[in-house]
């Protein structure tokens, strides 16, 4: 008899094998390297990370880079409107390495690496995920390595430690959250109980608590129904739907993003969600142009800044609009703004370290220098560098309210409210968490 | 009661999708041995080509009722074309070869695989959305349904008929039976066990085609959707027993009651609650509910 048990592994071995390959990476890294200077001119290497596959990619990832791309075309050619008409980054030719930020955290500090040690690049900028951001950070900072982290919100980076390399250019979650619940109390509109979802990893339980601390300031009354915490990618949503239906609450708030929010708002929508609760969002103006008409009237929401339709009129908001538009066929949502934001003030730090070192090319402690405390416009409106030591950005936001116009075959956003940045953001040295329980001691709304 | 209910109809509605999908998996297993992770890229595959056909025959002023058709071809189409080029083109290499090799050969095609579907459709989503109203709306108690998750839950039923009765009253049925029981037995007397791989792995591809198509039309179709499905699945069919028709209909069942349960009752315990119940079922049944005492060839 034949024997054919004996090199077989078990099956539940194997399966363990193969969920700890799928954990472990999801897909492999995508490495495109823009073409290379002109041989004898002095280039300025960029690390760019962001999500070029997975489930982040289609909302955040690509739109990300593809801003990236057409932004340094534009630097490149010396085409940007002052003051970033210098070509380049001070004449020097920008050559950016654009990396996968699928495959986790672990995967990404390998990468972080890489970028500095292989690619030897001069500055890295990076990353949606706040687990991503949370890896990274300490990592550039051991190595003394540039790093700007464009995207991720949890307030915890510069909270709970102190970098003297790293870089966060955007607001984190807290402002996001407080400004929902300011808008809410500016309206009226009533919050006697509320319910919550958002996904179960960093970003969503900072909004989530967040935005609890704000409600008990400005909404001292209300309750909490539902607190439902589903992973991130769950995609079938029905059983939380009938959860926050149970429970009916008059407002109900989520920090979902990406594919995720939009399979909650095709599946909530139908089933009534939006008219039985005021649903209140903290990063959804990417997905309007996904939905169109399947995005429910009066839903609000925040872009994370003031983004896409949301953002102000300027000169320099009107060519970036521009820009992107004619390259992509479609208007920029809040991840090309962030990532806009980013390389405009990297550009502006290294041209202002070039110019107090003779015009040559920035060490990373130049670098580090030049940003730290440092302001700039972008197009989302003036970015300041005032927290976490002059690390962590603070910047005005916005929230709307949605109403899809049948003539223009596009969902807008109504009823605007800008929040300043001293609004929403907690003051100089202080914890979020400690700022909202003070009741927003020290901001300026008006 | 009413939460009871709720529980109930959710948790049926989770597990109509997965059953469906899971069942390919443990068919394919059942027959040739292949813990298949590629499965969730062919749940994927579904997805994008009913939005795709979908799309078509709206374009083509089909009545929107021929939209389930249209998802229903797009799963046909799968199996057709991706079955016979994956199972003849590459898994047929590996057959009777470690499991753990098989299980790293699916993964590469997996990751191949996602990447193909970037390549044919690109990273934007796509919507299918238009088959989700067609049913409308279900009122029980204080909840609003939409009357697809009940189609769904239909369709569930009948596939799973459909396959047992396939499996079990028809001549076919029969000699796929007989190559799980033993393939060496089952090629000794005539039995063309190459072709019984095929088709396996067709109607395995196909379910899971099946279930992506149909759940389309309540996701955004985008890159990723087949990552979370074959990690679920698995517990599925983990619980029922690799292998088992009825252990993945038990399976699916437990899970998504599990899973209901935990999110009205217990949400922070939601992402536990799958894996709980399959440690559970594993320390009393290690090799699940329905999985039946193998004799070891010697």
């Amino acid at each position: 008899m034949q024997k054919t048990s004996a090199r077989r592994t078990s099956p539940v071995h194997a399966l363990a094998l193969a969920i700890a390959g799928l954990a472990a990476t999801l897909a492999p890294a995508a490495r495109a390297q823009a073409p290379a200077a002109a041989a004898g001119t002095e280039t300025f290497k960029v690390g760019i990370v962001s999500f070029l596959s997975g489930q982040a990619a289609e909302s955040f990832g690509i739109p990300a880079v593809n801003g990236a791309k057409a932004l340094v075309e534009a630097f490149n050619k010396g085409e940007a409107p002052a003051p970033y008409d210098k070509a380049g980054i001070g004449g020097m030719r920008i050559e950016a390495v654009y990396i996968d930020e699928n495959g986790g955290a672990t995967k990404q500090v390998q990468e972080l690496r890489n970028l500095y040690d292989r690619e030897k690049v001069d500055a890295v900028v990076g990353y949606v995920s706040s687990g991503d951001c949370l890896a990274v950070a300490p990592v550039a900072e051991e190595m003394k390595k540039f790093l700007i982290l464009y995207d991720c919100g949890t307030p915890r980076i510069f909270e709970d430690a102190k970098y003297n390399y790293v870089f966060r250019t955007a607001s984190h979650a807290t402002m996001d959250n407080v400004a929902l619940a300011r808008y809410l109390k500016a309206r009226n509109i009533k919050a006697e109980s509320f319910n919550m979802i958002n996904q179960d990893y960093a970003w969503g339980q900072d909004s989530r608590k967040d935005f609890t601390l704000s409600m008990a300031q400005l909404y001292p009354q209300a309750k909490l129904g539902e607190d439902l915490l589903p992973k991130f990618g769950a995609g079938q949503y029905g059983t939380e739907i009938s959860a926050l239906m149970s429970r009916r609450a008059d407002v109900t708030h989520s920090s979902l993003w990406g594919g995720d929010l939009q399979a909650f708002i095709l599946q909530a929508g139908p089933r009534g969600l939006f008219k039985r609760s005021q649903v209140v969002l903290s990063a959804a103006d990417h997905v309007l142009t996904n939905l169109g008409d399947k995005m429910p009237d009066g839903a609000i929401l925040g872009a994370r800044g003031s983004y896409g339709l949301l953002s102000p009129k300027s000169p320099l908001n009107d060519w970036w609009w521009s820009i992107y538009q004619k390259s992509y066929q479609t208007y920029p949502a809040q991840a090309p703004y962030r990532m806009a934001q980013a390389l405009l003030g990297l550009k502006m730090a290294a041209e202002k370290a070039m110019a107090a070192n003779g015009g040559k090319k920035p060490t990373t402690e130049q670098l580090a220098a030049a940003l730290t405390n440092a302001e700039w416009d972008s197009p989302g409106g003036r970015i300041r560098m005032t927290l976490g030591g002059g690390h962590q950005a603070t910047q005005e936001t916005a929230i709307g309210r949605t109403r899809y116009d049948a003539a223009k075959k596009m969902v807008v956003l109504d009823d605007i409210q800008r929040f300043p940045a001293a609004c929403v953001n907690p003051p100089v040295n202080v914890k979020s968490e400690d700022w909202i329980k003070s009741d927003f001691a020290g901001a300026k709304c008006n | 009661m009413a939460t009871a209910l709720t529980i109930l109809i959710d948790g049926l509605s989770y597990a109509s999708w997965l059953f469906i999908v899971a069942l390919g998996l443990t068919l394919v297993f059942g027959v040739l041995k292949i813990l298949n992770i590629a499965h969730g890229s062919f749940y994927a595959l579904g997805a994008y080509a009913a939005a795709s056909f979908v799309a078509w025959f709206a374009s083509m002023k089909f009545a929107p009722e021929w939209s389930l058709v249209a998802m229903l071809f797009a799963a046909v189409a799968v199996a057709v074309l991706v079955a016979p080029l994956t199972e003849r083109g590459l898994m047929r290499f590996f057959y009777g070869r470690d499991e753990v090799l098989l299980v790293l050969v699916t993964y590469a095609l997996f990751l191949v695989l996602e990447d193909v579907t970037k390549l044919l459709w690109g990273a934007n989503p796509y919507y299918v959305s238009e088959p989700y109203a067609m049913f409308g709306n279900v009122e029980i108690g204080d909840q609003v349904y939409v009357g697809y998750d009940f189609m769904l839950m239909g369709l569930a039923v009948a596939v799973g008929l459909a396959v047992w009765w396939g499996l079990n009253r028809t001549r076919q049925g029969k000699i796929v039976l007989a190559v799980i029981h033993s393939e060496e037995v089952a090629a000794s007397m005539g039995v063309n066990v190459s072709r019984v791989y095929m088709l396996a792995f067709g109607v395995g591809v196909f379910l899971a085609a099946l279930g992506g198509a149909f759940t389309a039309p309540l996701i955004s179709v985008q890159p990723g959707v087949s990552v979370g499905v074959i990690i679920v699945s698995f517990a599925v069919v983990i619980i029922g027993g690799l292998g088992s028709i009825e252990g993945a209909a038990i399976g699916a069942l437990i899970v998504g009651l599990a899973r209901s349960f935990a999110v009205h009752v217990m949400p922070q315990a939601e992402l536990f609650s799958i894996y709980i119940v399959m440690a559970l079922v594993l320390m009393v049944r290690p090799e699940g509910l329905f999985q039946r005492i193998q004799a070891r060839k010697i």
